[in-house]
């Protein structure tokens, strides 16, 4: 199998910081940049299907924008003409933001996500609306309303999900970054899929304003890039306190271009044995070879069994349905998107949502309702949530012997389109590794690491407590300069050749 | 445990979705299947645990009480389905006022 | 109806005075043209969340203090129900762990009535049915307006000690006062700014368990409460009686017919799905908070009352008979302030009251801003004979009206000479008018005679002996104020 990039040359083909290192200078303009990510777009995204939506129009005016900056003396920002794709959950006043969904279908917003807002403040210009599965339930991309997208790796494969336009995309060298959200892995298991970086920050470091709710209390914003550097350069830009998100924390964004190069010597890692032991053969293979890149590299690592993390998937799997089908109620035909008339309003109600939503969208709101309905709650609901606990804790034992966690992101290697659509429970397991960051609330990352099965690419995922964002990204960024090159999607190759 | 189509019919009317009959048929499995599968939690010691219903320990996060601009309302509009004499239009209601 | 006791529960929305809406910085105004105070965030709008205005739970805990409730730590949650006038199909508010918990509102009629708790959540936009008669049930469509959508509410709910219509009107107009009394609410019912649901059970006296009860909702007046409390009372009894059963459901009040009729209901409307809200953290009462809440908090109605009664009769005496009703009047309208400056500018108390209670409430807004020592002045006159009960009242009409000095308005009003008696209220009338001067004067400043002497001569429209005025004062300073009557 071969990496994915096509030709390169346009603008997802150099990584980000230097895009804007160029810009900034002078060298090159943000909308010479631009066009030609629109080109590289236009050229491949009829195959992929990585975008919902491209916005040419506004993106030229952005980028016009950040090139008046350059021209007046002014700082265009720290991410200036960098073109990034954002997820098609996230609100944005100059495109549709659909969910991929037909109940939002054309719904345009009145008002920017926090994160989008902070992205262009940075002077980057968003080019698009990327595709996902449906309200972002899913790992394959396959429950979009608009079609799947499809792994530039090899297109009869699934990119992941929810967030594989955006890893799709970046993948592909449409553009050198893009903003996913994590509810059970969304980011990671993508990034992993199609060889790029993904991170999940802790709960409350990025604003959730404008991000169309799934799972409130498991929701995260964060990037997609095809390298570290570039993930940490997005994450310092959109992350931080914002008043408009009552669980934000009180703190400024992490400062981690800083660490990068810090190194992990003398840090402890553990490996987190049971998460081993159900994986593929390459993917467990890519995570004890990543654990000895890090003892080369001066780290301490054993081995460490935590059984009760395996238990998050069925705690999350009543979490997640339960909060959104409450999120999803709004849906209903009444103040916008999707309108099917019905005699009476409850009849009205029920046709929209039943016309509007997907299967796996509808299957999730039934499986929340019940969880949460009458003399069942406590058997679903309230049990969950004391598993929860028991996940949160068991990482805070792990974590008294071990300042980050080594697993695999996925259980396997990009699958085959339609192969688990038919069994939801199947589809599911795909978040097994990814879950318990989720439900504790803490970061984690996938960092592309070698190829397995087929040729295709694997990530290896980075566990941290909350807050462990620095720590977490100096063992990404060693992992990243260890890693097998081909494994990872072609521009971030070539940027380190 | 094992849902029926009548309980899963229930549960289409709480989450106000119009359910086929061969969605009923379907979710009745699925869910069945999934729940079977959830109920595997059942295996974990969870006695004496305090539930975590979210990873936040922040508290009192309080704004003041200051008006902010409210939305024109031609774009408020814009968005709805159906509208009339600067408010959204909806079929009859039926039943109660909850 | 002889033989059953009546039971009566009250949940009270009351909508908060503050600027802004609980969750979102859009105004908290009625009136306004339809789905203009809206935002991405009160119109549940995808991507949007709530943020928790301080101002609303400051006045919340003011709630709870005025109702000596517990003020604990709180969070909200999520009550899912489908509705077209509720923007994200579920509503925030309180439910196991509300914001106030316990406590008890007094009645005047010297009943303790306990509250459960008073919990925070927010307001539902409105919605309109067209056609067919404006009937629910007959409306051919609905149009919804958000403004009111996210308005802060607490909803303050009773224990089940209310017996009967008479008792649930006196708790609503007393938790009424005690709101706009403390600046919470402006108690508006027939703005909605105050709303209420009765649940009525009836049971045979001397039982002790509870029956069961019914929901009446859409009381709209204290008026209608009452009624409509009557009527689903009699409704149960003759249902018991007739040997049938209460069934446990939501009756709708129409005021037209005078009658409950019963809300079609469905199980599912029922299941709330309760779960603690995601969006929102955890609410605890701190210093900052607690002091707010309590800032500036006035004497409440109850203790009002009982400041009168205490000048009526100290040492715990009894109130006389019809005192009681003129102090609650006098206490609900806020004329209680000139009773008290009357007594301690050294007026009659019960003569006080009863001017206040009938005169003053005739026009409660225009008496609120009567000068407290003219009222003094006047009451005094009346007591010391100077005027008959007629004139007084004639006078205090004058005074409520124009204002002025009742010295001077009773002698235009040709009631009253210039005898020792009148000139001596003069004289107190502008020496409480004046307090600096006095002091000033009192403290050795001869030139203030003059002044005061002047504002004597001015009031009494030149008719007043100077000399005699003069003599007056001097007398005054000493320290032997003239009582009026004290030569008796």
């Amino acid at each position: 199998m071969s990496a994915p990039g096509g030709q390169g040359g346009a603008g997802g083909s150099r990584p980000a910081l230097e895009v804007a290192q160029a810009v900034r200078a002078g060298e090159v303009s943000a909308r010479d940049v631009l066009e030609q990510a629109l080109e590289q777009i236009a050229g491949r995204d009829g195959e992929l299907r990585c975008f919902n939506a491209v916005t040419a129009t506004a993106a030229r005016a952005a980028a016009e924008a950040v090139d008046g900056r350059v021209a007046r003396g002014e700082d265009p920002g720290p991410l200036a003409g960098v073109p990034v794709a954002l997820k098609d959950n996230l609100c944005t006043r100059t495109a549709p933001t659909t969910c991929s969904s037909r109940i939002l279908e054309g719904w345009v917003p009145p008002y920017d996500a926090t994160v989008v807002t902070r992205l262009a403040a940075a002077g980057a210009v968003v080019v698009g609306k990327t595709n996902m599965d449906e309200f972002a339930m899913g790992s394959s991309t396959e429950h979009s309303a608009f079609g799947p997208t499809r792994n530039p790796w090899d297109l009869t494969r699934v990119p992941g999900g929810s967030s594989g336009g955006s890893a799709a995309a970046v993948a592909a060298g449409l553009v050198p970054v893009a903003l996913g959200s994590d509810t059970g892995g969304s980011i990671r298991q993508p990034a992993a899929l199609c060889g790029v970086v993904g991170v999940k920050p802790t709960y409350g470091v990025v604003s959730r304003f404008g991000l169309v709710a799934f799972a409130s209390s498991l929701d995260q914003v964060g990037p997609l890039a095809a390298t570290v550097e570039d993930a940490a350069a997005v994450l310092e830009v959109v992350g931080g306190h914002d008043e408009l998100d009552s669980t934000s924390l009180p703190l400024p964004a992490p400062r981690l271009r800083e660490v990068l190069a810090e190194g992990v010597g003398g840090m402890r890692v553990g490996v987190l044995s049971d998460m081993l032991a159900d994986a593929s053969p390459g993917c467990a293979a890519a995570v004890r070879a990543a654990a000895e890149a890090l003892t080369a590299a001066g780290a301490r690592v054993e081995e460490v069994s935590v059984p009760e993390l395996l238990h998050g998937l069925s705690a999350y799997y009543v979490v997640a349905p339960a909060e959104a089908s409450s999120n999803l109620a709004r849906y209903d035909g009444v103040r916008y998107g999707l309108r099917v008339e019905g005699e009476d309003v409850e009849t009205m109600n029920a046709r929209t949502r039943a016309a509007g939503f997907g299967p796996e969208v509808k299957r999730r709101i039934m499986l929340g309702t019940y969880a949460l309905s009458a003399g069942y709650y406590e058997a679903y609901y309230g049990r969950a949530q004391k598993v929860r606990a028991v996940v949160a804790e068991a990482f805070a034992r792990a974590y008294l012997g071990a300042e980050v966690l080594l697993a695999p992101t996925s259980p396997s290697v990009a699958f085959p389109l339609g192969e688990k659509t038919a069994d939801p429970l199947e589809m599911y397991l795909a978040d097994l590794y990814t879950i318990p960051s989720n439900l504790a609330g803490h970061p984690a990352m996938s960092v592309p690491f070698a190829l397995g099965e087929g040729g295709l690419p694997v990530g290896v995922q980075v566990l941290a407590p909350a807050l462990g964002e620095r720590e977490m990204f100096r063992v990404g960024a060693v992992l990243e300069a260890a890693a097998d090159p081909k494994a990872r999607a072609p521009l971030a190759a070539g940027a380190r050749a | 445990m094992r849902l029926s189509a009548a309980e899963v019919a229930h549960v289409g009317r709480l989450a106000r979705l119009e359910l086929s009959e061969e969605e009923l048929d379907c979710f009745a499995g699925q869910l069945s299947a999934i729940l079977e599968h959830v109920e595997t939690m059942g295996r974990l010691d969870v006695s004496g645990v305090a539930p975590l219903s979210h990873p936040a320990e922040l508290r009192n996060v309080l704004r003041a009480d200051e008006p902010r601009p409210c939305l024109a309302r031609e774009d408020v509009l814009a968005a709805a389905p159906a509208a009339e004499d600067g408010r959204f239009a909806v079929p009859r209601v039926l039943g109660e006022e909850p | 109806m002889s033989g059953w006791e009546v039971v009566v529960g009250l949940e009270v929305h009351a909508e908060l005075s503050t600027a802004t809406k609980l969750f979102c910085g859009c105004p908290n105004r009625f009136g306004a043209e339809p789905n203009t105070l809206v935002c991405p965030v009160c119109l549940g709008l995808p991507g949007s969340l709530p943020v928790l205005n301080r101002r609303a739970v400051e006045l919340a805990m003011r709630i709870g203090k005025a109702l000596h409730c517990d003020i604990r730590p709180s969070r909200f949650h999520r009550k899912n129900y489908f509705y077209p006038d509720m923007p994200k199909d579920y509503q925030i508010s309180q439910y196991d762990e509300p914001v106030n918990v316990g406590g008890y509102l007094d009645l005047p009629g010297g009943r303790r009535i306990g509250i459960e708790r008073a919990h925070l959540e927010e307001d539902t936009g409105k919605t309109t049915h067209l056609g067919g008669g404006g009937r629910i049930h007959g409306a051919e469509r609905a149009l919804v307006d958000y403004n009111r959508a996210g308005v802060p509410l607490v909803e303050i709910v009773s224990r089940p000690d209310i017996r009967g219509a008479e008792e649930a009107r006196a708790y609503v107009a007393e938790l009424r006062d005690v709101l706009v009394a403390t600046g919470v609410s402006d108690g508006r019912m027939e703005e909605g700014s105050l709303r209420v649901d009765a649940n009525v059970s009836v049971r045979r006296e001397g039982t002790g368990e509870l029956g069961t009860r019914c929901e009446v909702k859409n009381l709209n007046s204290l008026r209608s409460l009452g009624r409509a409390i009557e009527h689903e009372a009699a409704r149960q009894v003759a249902l018991l009686e007739a040997g049938g059963e209460v069934v446990q459901e939501t009756r709708h009040w129409n005021e037209d017919e005078g009658r409950t009729s019963s809300m079609r209901s469905k199980e599912e409307s029922h299941d709330y799905r309760y779960f603690a809200e995601p969006d929102l953290v955890a609410l605890v009462p701190d210093e900052q908070l607690l002091e707010a809440a309590g800032a500036g908090m006035p004497l409440l109605p109850a203790e009002r009352r009982l400041r009168l009664a205490e000048l009526l009769a100290p040492r715990g005496g009894d109130v006389p008979a019809g005192a009681a009703d003129q102090i609650v009047t006098v206490v609900s309208l806020g004329l209680d302030d000139l009773v008290v400056a009357a007594a301690a500018a050294g007026a009659d108390v019960r003569l006080a009251l009863a001017r206040a209670a009938n005169e003053a409430a005739r026009a409660p807004e225009a008496a609120r801003g009567l000068d407290p020592a003219a009222f003094a002045a006047l009451v005094r006159m009346e007591a010391a004979g100077r005027l008959s009960a007629t004139q007084s009242k004639s006078v205090l009409s004058e005074l409520i009206e124009h204002g002025g000095d009742p010295a001077e308005v009773a002698g235009r009003l040709g009631f009253e000479g210039l005898g020792d008696d009148a000139l001596e209220a003069a004289v107190e009338a502008v020496v409480a008018a004046h307090p600096e001067e006095w002091d000033r004067f009192v403290g050795g400043e001869e030139k203030l005679a003059q002044f005061l002497l002047g504002q004597v001569m001015r009031s009494t429209g030149g008719r007043a002996d100077g000399k005699a005025v003069a003599a007056l004062l001097a007398k005054r300073r000493q320290g032997a104020p003239a009582e009026p009557g004290s030569r008796r």
